[in-house]
């Protein structure tokens, strides 16, 4: 493969690049008045970035023709999949931003600069076909990350989810590379394909350790139990449009990272990792599902269901089938629109002087003073629970069905079991929306963007998501099929 | 009617209706819920004239797969069109009924109309995966039914109901993937000829006994109902009664019998053993109860209790005569909770003690009221007998413990029942304020005399409502034939019996 097709390949990657840096120097002159033009520039490159993608997904590209580099970058049809998303992801997190941070002044001309490299790394991990590759992009995502988190420099609950989250991150990192360097010394490659050709067979034992280190740095990447501890000290300290950010974007790219660590460079060993997977995803969904009845923060309640999302979606990579990669495709999909429109709608709980509200308490009666909202918010939160007719059913369905076609019953039955805890809590909030009087502190009015976005959400959510399941369920295939074929 | 897709028509009405109710104010939305439910009534009227009894098991369907792994599936056979009909026949008076509901009424009015959106779909549903859509989808708007316009204890009753019903029916999500993905089909009239292996189909019937025996409900999974029933506000109490407990019977005689009939057989002590207890215990409870929607709701129990041992009779006269309970009691208890909502407008309580000779004052209510009571009791001539009579004719075959022990629950049945009316309608007027409440008013004449007119025609002449459903209950019949258990009352003459009773069934 010559030098010229890679780059090709890597062309999202390289406007991504190109564009942050641009703009950093942009930022650099032209100073915060110009955050918003950046922030326009930023959307423009991660849409140009997504109709670059969109192709490959839909003609499900697989195969030699996409891997460059000599095997460390993929761009195949599954890196696309994951890849839509987390540009689609990245985008609504610049959008609803700049009305959150302009009420204080906060609003900076570094936030869609990092927002820029977090989606680059990110979009390097689902690429990866390398552990270097996956470490750099990993890393990139993380650093900005750490930085967004600590983003509201003067509050101090912000400055300390920055902290925790570089600390805890840090040594998950650290974790990571352990098992990178384990994986190496008893394989003696570091590219997921040597990789997979040295572990055919019987697996040693250092290798073992190798794969269960690797794991768990992963596991802390997408916040599944027990390296869940993060999550709700991070989600509720960060400021709410990169709380958004962080709940949908990099769990897309750190759970497509996992899932072709597990399936390529591990996958001839996948009885050693599959009860680890199953492990982390019945605990991931009871202990999501249990720490979310006692709370009375809306953002540390959107992070326990999100511990409780990527329970579901583990149960997927368990199965270790093209039908379980696909149904996790599936999965992050409603997912995304699903955490995005929650956290939307909470950008939108703003008192009367546009502070903005995180008690639960405080959404009492929302319903009669907010219909539009509360009636949004109830869509998602029952989409969440996974009843149907509401489109978050299908996820947990497509995630069910496959774990039943892999011969997995008892773990799905659990599973499905478990996650009518989870529906106690979400028609808590619908409680809490709709039968108890008006508390009436939800005051302050939210832009027509805010607006658009939950009401897109919102539809997507709603019986009319359905109709998308036949063109969800091609591309979902075809990303899958196209991670199996690497493999 | 070629071409009409009449049953997504019906579907789309009252969906149609419930979005437009939730952006007029209570008055429109009054309006347009109650000419939404009488458009889908007459819909339902064309649907049944145009039945072709004796023609295809199958008829009105549709089929569009615009989805993945499951498709828009309906059609109906004559099971699910009586229970369609009873299902849009209570609706109008449902809405009726809701007069009394002052607090956001648009709302309130687009529930009930999605409410009866997803019935409809339950029992048109020719896709496991949609019939399971729609199984659950009812869920939400009837908790918010009884969360918003509930009684006192509405918020403990909605969470029971929902986490309830929900926890019954995740299982059964996972036995149908099981299904679709040994039988490589989604299509529910397949299915019901399709054999599973014997040993995966005990697990299956469990999964979906856990379903349907909760919505049914059976003891001792049937704590819901009566907290449910006695918060939800009059018409969700009608619907619950009247359609929704019969989900679960419909669901045993369109899923559990036909397409588990090894397994049916094999745990047929179990359901007899829990309608056992059922019947004698929920009798007792309800002898007892100081509240009249709390009494009903217990008398509900029992008679559901009659529906699963005529169905697990496996033979003609317990499918039919689970059947005519089904509808009858739709109409009888509907009509009863009907009757209590008449006083609670007027009195705000439903304590029994509060009232007293009624017949009295309220001459005309007190007639209705005794109508139903007599029907809930089994009264020949009302629609509760002819059910109630092929139920155990039918049981009888098959064992006669079972048949002597649920005959006593509608002796005590008789007991509640006429205790009830006696502290309600005779008796000397204890309570000025009781003695002096108006009698029936002319929106509840429209609510209680098609009821009472429906209660009578099928008592009289049920011949109309089986008439519809005998294809399908044969063929019901001789699908579990290979596994009709052996009954114990099969003396010498048992097989002239059996034949007369035959007779007299039809």
């Amino acid at each position: 493969m010559d030098l010229a097709a890679s780059l090709t390949l890597v062309l999202p990657e390289i406007i991504l690049s190109l564009s942050g840096l641009v703009l950093l120097l942009v930022a650099a002159w032209a100073g915060d008045k110009a955050s918003s033009a950046i922030s326009i520039a930023a959307c423009i490159a991660l849409g140009a970035c997504f109709f670059l993608v969109a192709p490959a997904v839909c003609a499900g590209a697989s195969g030699p023709d996409t891997v460059a580099f000599y095997g460390q970058f993929r761009a195949d049809a599954f890196a696309g999949f994951a890849k839509l998303m987390i540009f689609a992801a990245s985008g609504a997190a610049l959008v609803v931003a700049p009305a959150f941070f302009s009420r204080n002044g906060s609003m900076r001309a570094e936030y869609p600069v990092l927002v820029l490299f977090a989606a680059l790394g990110m979009s390097i991990m689902v690429s990866a076909g390398d552990l270097m590759t996956l470490y750099i992009g990993l890393e990139l995502n993380s650093l900005s990350a750490y930085v967004l988190a600590a983003f509201l420099r003067t509050d101090g609950r912000s400055a300390e989810a920055g902290l925790k989250y570089f600390v805890l991150g840090a040594l998950a990192s650290g974790i990571l590379l352990f098992g990178m360097s384990l994986t190496y010394g008893f394989t003696g490659t570091t590219s997921f394909e040597g990789i997979r050709a040295a572990l055919a067979g019987e697996m040693s034992t250092g290798a073992l350790f190798g794969l269960v280190f690797v794991l768990a740095g992963l596991a802390f990447k997408i916040s599944a139990v027990p390296f869940h501890m993060w999550t709700p000290d991070v989600y509720e300290g960060a400021p709410t449009p990169v709380t958004l950010f962080f709940a949908s974007a990099p769990k897309v790219a750190a759970v497509a990272l996992t899932a072709r660590v597990a399936f390529d460079a591990f996958g001839p060993q996948a009885d050693a990792w599959r009860q680890i997977v199953i492990f982390a995803a019945l605990a991931s969904i009871v202990v999501g599902a249990l720490g979310a009845i006692g709370q009375s923060n809306i953002k540390r309640f959107l992070a326990y269901s999100s511990i409780n999302n990527v329970g579901f979606i583990l149960i997927g990579l368990a199965t270790g089938t093209v039908a379980g990669a696909s149904a996790m495709l599936v999965y992050l999909a409603i997912y995304v629109p699903m955490t995005v429109g929650s956290f939307v709608a909470v950008l939108m709980l703003k008192d009367e002087s546009g502070g903005p509200i995180e008690g639960i308490a405080d959404l009492a009666g929302l319903s009669r003073t907010r219909p539009a909202l509360a009636w949004c918010l109830m869509a998602l939160m029952f989409s969440l629970a996974g009843i149907p007719p509401l489109f978050g059913f299908w996820g947990k369905f497509v995630v069910f069905q496959a774990a039943v076609e892999a011969d997995l019953i008892a773990l799905a039955a659990l599973g499905i079991a478990a996650s009518v805890i989870g529906a106690f809590y979400y028609i808590k909030i619908v409680k809490i929306m709709f039968f108890d009087e008006p508390a009436d502190t939800v005051r302050g009015r939210s832009d027509w963007a805010h607006w658009a976005l939950l009401a897109v959400c919102a539809v997507l959510m709603s019986p009319l998501g359905y109709l998308l399941t036949g063109v969800l369920d091609v591309l979902a295939d075809g990303a899958a099929a196209a991670l199996f074929l690497v493999a | 009617m070629e071409g009409v897709p009449i049953l997504s028509l019906m579907l789309l009405v009252p969906m149609l209706g419930a979005i437009a109710c939730l952006f007029v104010n209570a008055g429109t939305a009054r309006t347009i819920a109650l000419a939404a439910t009488l458009v889908d009534f007459a819909l339902g009227i064309l649907l049944w004239a145009n039945y072709d009894i004796g023609g295809a098991q199958w008829q009105f369907t549709e089929r569009a797969p615009i989805f993945a792994g499951f498709s828009w599936a309906l059609g109906i056979d004559g099971i699910a069109l009586m229970l369609i009909m009873l299902s849009v026949f209570l609706m109008p008076i449902c809405i009726l009924a809701s007069q009394s509901i002052d607090k956001r009424v648009g709302e309130y009015m687009a529930a009930f109309l999605f409410m009866e959106a997803l019935m409809i779909g339950v029992f048109a549903a020719q896709d496991l995966f949609l019939f399971y859509i729609f199984f659950e989808a009812g869920l939400i708007p009837m908790y918010l039914i009884i969360g918003v316009w509930g009684g006192k204890d509405r918020i403990y009753a909605a969470y029971k109901f929902f986490l309830y019903t929900l926890l019954g029916s995740v299982l059964m999500l996972i036995a149908m993937l099981w299904m679709v993905n040994e039988a490589g089909t989604t299509d529910i009239p397949t299915l019901m000829n399709y054999d599973f292996p014997a040993g995966a189909q005990t697990w299956l019937w469990l999964a979906f006994f856990a379903s349907f025996a909760v919505k049914m409900p059976m003891w001792p999974v049937h704590t819901w109902l009566p907290d449910a029933h006695v918060q939800a506000p009059t018409a969700g109490s009608v619907i619950l009664a009247g359609v929704l407990l019969k989900m679960g019977g419909y669901g045993f005689i369109r899923f559990s019998l036909p397409m588990f009939p090894e397994a049916s057989v094999q745990l047929m002590w179990l359901v007899f053993a829990l309608s056992m207890i059922a019947v004698v215990l929920t009798s007792l409870i309800a002898l007892v109860q100081e509240d009249m929607k709390k009494l009903i709701a217990y008398s509900s129990v029992a008679h559901m209790a009659l529906v699963t041992v005529g169905l697990f009779a496996f033979n003609v006269q317990g499918f039919e005569g689970a059947m005519m309970v089904m509808l009858g009691h739709g109409l009888v208890s509907g009509a009863l909770f009907l009757c209590v909502g008449v006083i609670y407008d007027r009195l705000h309580t439903r304590e029994i003690d509060r009232y007293g000779g009624l017949s009295i004052n309220m001459p005309k209510y007190a007639l209705f009221f005794m109508l139903f009571t007599m029907a809930s009791v089994g009264l020949p001539g009302t629609s509760n007998f002819v059910g109630e009579f092929l139920a155990l004719a039918g049981i009888y075959q098959v064992s006669s413990w079972v048949t002597a022990v649920c005959a006593t629950g509608i002796i005590l049945g008789a007991a509640y029942m006429l205790y009830l009316y006696w502290r309600i309608a005779f008796g000397v007027q204890k309570n000025a304020d009781a003695a002096a409440m108006p009698d029936l008013s002319a929106r509840e004449w429209a609510m209680l005399a098609p009821i009472a007119a429906a209660v009578l025609w099928m008592g009289v002449y049920p011949e109309s409502f089986l008439a519809p459903m005998r294809a399908d209950i044969q063929a019901l019949d001789a699908r579990v034939a290979r596994v009709k258990p052996e009954g114990d009352a099969r003396l010498a003459m048992g097989t002239v019996a059996r034949a007369e009773a035959h007779e007299g069934a039809h």
